[in-house]
Parts: C-alpha cells; structure tokens; sequence
C-alpha cells in the first residue's frame, strides 16, 4: 500500500494548499484559440443537452412527452402543475424523501467529515504504537469496493436490529477512509508544527487545541471531505434499496427509480402519468446538488487537487 | 514505545532542539490514539466486520436437510464454474477495458485544453462538463432510459422525421455501449477536474525554460505536462476498476425500461443482489460479493504495480 504515499513525497508539495494553486501566474498574453472553443463547446453541449432535455421534459404532461419532439416545448408547458403533482402525489411522500435525502446525507457528510479530520490530523502530527500499521489498513480500504461490502453489512445490520431504520444509511457513510487520507495529507501541510507547540507551552489541551484551533485550520479540506460524502450519500442508491423497505425512509433514488418501475409498469405508456412525476421529481432532485457545487466550487477544486497531487 | 504524561501539564518538558518532520512527537503520544479512535472504531465495525462475516458466511451452505452446513471452499468451486458469475465479471471486463480508457482519454484532452489558456469561456466550459457529476446516477440512468427510448426519446423521433431506421440503444449489441455512455456522461467531468487541478501545480518555470529550449505546445504538453499527471493519472484509473467492476445502479434501472436485455446476472454485482434478495441465497451471494471484492482489489494492484514498474524502468 505505501505505493500511494511514500511520506517523503508527500511533504515538499507543502506550498500547495485550497485555493493557493489558483494564484500561479500565467503568461497570459497567449492568443485564443477558436477552432479549440468551438471544439470545446461542442463537448459541452454533450454534456448539458440531457440536463436540458429533462428540464423541458419537466414542462410536459405524460401525454406530450410521447406527442411532442423532446427537445423542444410543447404547446401547453405545464411545469408548475407538474411540480404540485410530483408533491402532491402519494400523499406528499415525494417531499419526505427529499427531506430523508437531506438529512441523511446531511448527518453522513458532517459525521464523515470531523471522523476524518480528527482522524487524518491524529495520524499526521501524532507517532504512536502501531500508527502505520492502521493507517495503511485504512488506505487498503480505499481499494475496497462499497458494494462488495454491501450485503455483508446488510445481514450483520439485520441481526442487530438496525434494517429498515435511517441508521443503516447513515453509519455506513460515516467511514471514508479517502477522506481520512485526504485530511491527513492536508492536515501535514495546513496544521504547521510550531503553532500546536505554541498552543500547548499555553497550556491548551489536547481537545482544545483540536478543536479551537486545528479544525479552524482545517476547514478548506473539511469542507471539501463534507461536500464528497455528501454526495455519494445524496447520490446512494445501492445502500438504500437494500437496506430499507418502508416507502416513508427511502432517499430520493430509491422513490424515483420506484416511480419509474410503476410507470414502466402502468401500462400502455401514455395512459400512466407516471412518466411526468418521474421527470418532474429528476429535475427537482438534482437541483440543491448542483446549486451547492456552483457555489462551492472552489472547494471541491482544491480538494480534488490534494487527492490528485500528492502521492 | 512507551506512553508518556502529556495530560498533565507539569510532565511537559522543553527538551532539545525539536526534529524536523516529527515535530516534538515524542512528548505527546497519548493523544494520538484518542483523535484517531472514532474512526478506526466505526472502521473496524463497519468495514473490517462485514468483510470478515461475509468470508465467514461464504464457507457455509443453506441445506434443505440439516439446515446451515460448513462446506469449506465449495462455495467459491462453485462460483468459479457459475456461468452466470463469470459472465458478469467478463462483461464489467469488457466494460472496463473499453470506456475506461475512452473516458479518461476525454478527460484528459479536456483538461489539458482548459490548461493551455487558449480556450475562450474556459470557467463555463469547466462547470458544465463537470456538472454530471452531481446527477445521481439514479436519475442520469432514468434520463439516458428515456432519451434512449424508442417513445419518447429524441433520437427515435429525429430518426422517424427523416424516415431513417430507429437506432435501438437498449438492444442486446448496443446496451453496453449505451451504459458505458452514461457512465461516461457521469464521470468524465469528475476526473477532468483532478487531471486539471494538478496541471494547475505545474511551476510555469518549467514552461518557460521548454520554450527557451525550443519546445513547442505539443512537446510540452508531452514531455512536461503528461509525466507531472502520473499520479493524478494513476488515482483515477484506481477510481474506475474499482467503479466499474461494481457497476450497479445503470444496468439496474436500464432493466426497467429492457427486461429482455439486462439479466438479472448482467453485471456481477446485480447477480449477488439478485441472489441475496430475490434468491434468498446469502451464503453464496456472500461468496460472489466476497470474489468480486477480491477481483477489484487485484485488478487495483495490477494497475499500481505496472504504474510503479514502468516508473522505474
């Protein structure tokens, strides 16, 4: 395992922190090109035709979206009406989801989150008995696929009483062992050795001095560990449809692939208005996610940058 | 090693000029077990224990006589001779071999496109590649389903106005490409980003020095900036064996939409969700998770040694 830190390698790169690679100058007189723009936004367009497809979808009743060309609107755009129904549907059960989404995913990233930073910054500043024999256990299990671990932790969790509650979403997130080698990384650079020094010749304690002064100076890669569990619990779907089975605990995958079969299911296509709930409620549920990245994205970027750099 | 006294405040000592790198650790090795517990705590309960139950419950068979057996290894002889389980692990193979590559292919030219500065609308373009990343795969599966569709998707429809022959990607030739399509949609943004941000690292010297030297864009973009992305390179390869030998949620809800193409033993992970929850069949479903666990942990060591072997020539 020591294939992916040999911890000599790691430490010269202590310069690069959040944000600080983005300050690098850049001869910037260089000429645009655009035969490469119009390359690049070709690409582009692959990647934002589908999300543009759904949101004119979103417009449509079940019977338009089989009448009408997919990508563009039809005669009667019905997104508001689609909207109330997708809520209204099933008694509301489309908003639990949403709210189980984010509370799951919510309690997982902060969990996740201070796990690993108190985690990764104990294996950074700290030698003791057996700290590297644990450390690269933790790292193996980077390698370690989640689904491969799923069933396994799905009859263990049956035993002991834990199915078919949220906990059987929330604690399996709550580890990440990349997220631990991300925040031991950034807390190598981040947490310089003098001020932990400084703090204890103060006569801080040990938990103090974490969280006072450590998390604080941690935050850039807390915030990126957050936003990452975050979004593979928002986005899970795997864990949920194993673990859970009553309708009112599903996340929002796990209702809208559930929609979905109903509407495959329902019959002679257009006669289900299934169809419209399923892309309504697509729409809807990706919208927090991708409003958090836009605004967040100068952390994700720093702390893609650690995982990718420093090994 | 031996624990020392650093809780109490008297047992501190100033001694000696502090080391470089270990940085006074010596003095406070008490607090380190304690920051680290939490995590190896749930870690050992979470990750270690369901490991070691299923290699526990793989060595048993449910018998319709006599109830639990210990069989030793007869469950693994039999999934090594199952077809159904060596057809899903050949299948994510062929996946892997094919869009893996592809994508990270794409990814790469697109980071190295945003680095050169050449591009206009770079901060626009960057976002939206990246976007899909934030799409549940859950729903980028729903919406390919449907674009693939033969109702209501807009390729079928373009094809019927101009009366050409309805592309079907949802039949038994085009389904992989299809999945491998999404997957690509999904992820290609995700590592443009680490392929691009270490490109960022890159001190601009080096350029500077190339181009004193007489080196053209190509040149550095291949003696320089390919050599500096190894790392980045290696961590996103080491992303996609382990994504997509458990290839899951695509195939799973494409099934919806073409029950006759994906089998409920398609990819090997949908074959031991299959047998642990339509087949009740836990023990072996355990052995086929506990198999394809081991096949992603070597495929990740063959792609790590080959990187380390080809670095030391």
């Amino acid at each position: 395992m020591t294939t992916l830190t040999p911890p000599a390698a790691v430490a010269p790169a202590a310069e690069r922190t959040a944000g600080k690679f983005r300050k690098r100058h850049r001869p910037s007189a260089r000429r645009r090109s655009t035969p490469l723009t119009i390359a690049m936004l070709a690409a582009l367009a692959y990647f934002l035709l589908p999300l543009l497809w759904l949101l004119i979808a979103s417009t449509k009743s079940t019977q338009d979206l089989f009448n009408s060309f997919g990508l563009w609107f039809s005669h009667a755009p019905q997104l508001l009406t689609n909207i109330k129904e997708t809520f209204t549907q099933d008694d509301g059960v489309f908003v639990r989801w949403l709210l189980n989404t984010v509370m799951y995913a919510g309690v997982s990233a902060v969990g996740a989150a201070l796990l690993a930073a108190a985690g990764g910054y104990g294996f950074s500043k700290f030698r003791f008995r057996g700290d590297r024999a644990a450390f690269n256990l933790v790292l193996g299990a980077v390698m370690v696929p989640t689904t491969a671990l799923a069933i396994p932790t799905y009859l263990l969790f049956a035993k002991a009483g834990l199915v078919n509650t949220p906990w059987a979403i929330i604690l399996p997130s709550l580890v990440n062992p990349f997220g631990l080698y991300l925040m031991r990384v950034y807390a190598e650079d981040a947490v310089p050795d003098s001020l932990l020094e400084a703090a204890r010749i103060d006569g801080a304690g040990e938990a103090r001095i974490f969280f006072r002064i450590v998390l604080r100076l941690l935050s850039p890669g807390l915030v990126t560990v957050l936003l990452f569990t975050l979004v593979a619990t928002w986005n899970n779907y795997f864990l949920p449809l194993i673990m859970l089975n009553d309708p009112d605990l599903y996340p929002v995958t796990v209702g809208l692939s559930s929609w979905a079969a109903q509407a495959q299911n329902g019959g002679a296509g257009a006669s289900s208005d299934m169809f419209a709930l399923v892309v309504t409620g697509s729409l809807i549920s990706i919208v927090p996610l991708v409003v958090a990245f836009l605004m967040l994205q100068r952390y994700w970027q720093s702390g893609l940058a650690s995982g990718g750099v420093k090994q | 090693m031996t624990a020392t006294t650093t809780a109490s405040p008297k047992g501190r000592r100033r001694d000696g000029p502090r080391r470089p790198g270990l940085g006074g650790a010596s003095r406070r090795r008490s607090a380190g077990p304690l920051f680290v517990a939490p995590f190896m705590v749930l870690f050992l309960l979470l990750f270690l224990a369901p490991l070691g139950y299923a290699a526990y419950l793989s060595l048993f068979q449910e018998r319709l006589i006599g109830g639990t057996a210990f069989v030793g290894l007869d469950n693994y002889t039999q999934a090594l001779t199952d077809p159904q389980f060596l057809h899903g692990v050949g299948r994510v193979a062929l996946f892997f071999v094919i869009q893996v590559p592809l994508m990270l292919l794409l990814a790469l030219l697109f980071a190295l496109a945003l680095d050169s500065g050449l591009l206009r609308l770079a901060r626009v373009i960057r976002l939206g590649i990246f976007v899909p990343y934030a799409v549940p795969s859950v729903v980028a599966s729903l919406m390919w389903g449907y674009l693939y569709g033969p109702d209501f998707g807009p390729f079928a429809q373009i094809a019927q106005k101009l009366s050409l022959p309805v592309p079907d990607f949802l039949s038994e030739g085009w389904m992989l490409g299809s999945l491998a399509n999404i997957v690509t949609w999904e992820f290609v943004g995700y590592n443009m980003i680490i392929l691009y941000a270490a490109l960022r690292t890159i001190p601009t010297e080096l350029y500077e020095a190339a181009a004193m030297d007489g080196a053209g864009a190509w040149r550095i973009a291949w003696s320089i900036k390919l050599p500096a992305l190894r790392p980045a390179l290696l961590l996103t390869l080491l992303f996609s064996v382990i994504g997509s030998f458990q290839l899951f949620n695509e195939p799973k809800l494409l099934m919806n939409i073409a029950p006759d193409v994906i089998t409920s033993s398609y990819t090997a992970n949908l074959y031991a969700y299959t047998l642990a929850f339509t087949g009740q069949q836990v023990n072996y479903a355990a052995t086929v998770s506990f198999l394809l666990g081991l096949v992603i942990v070597i495929a990740s060591y063959a792609v790590l040694l080959t990187a380390n072997r080809r670095r030391t020539p």
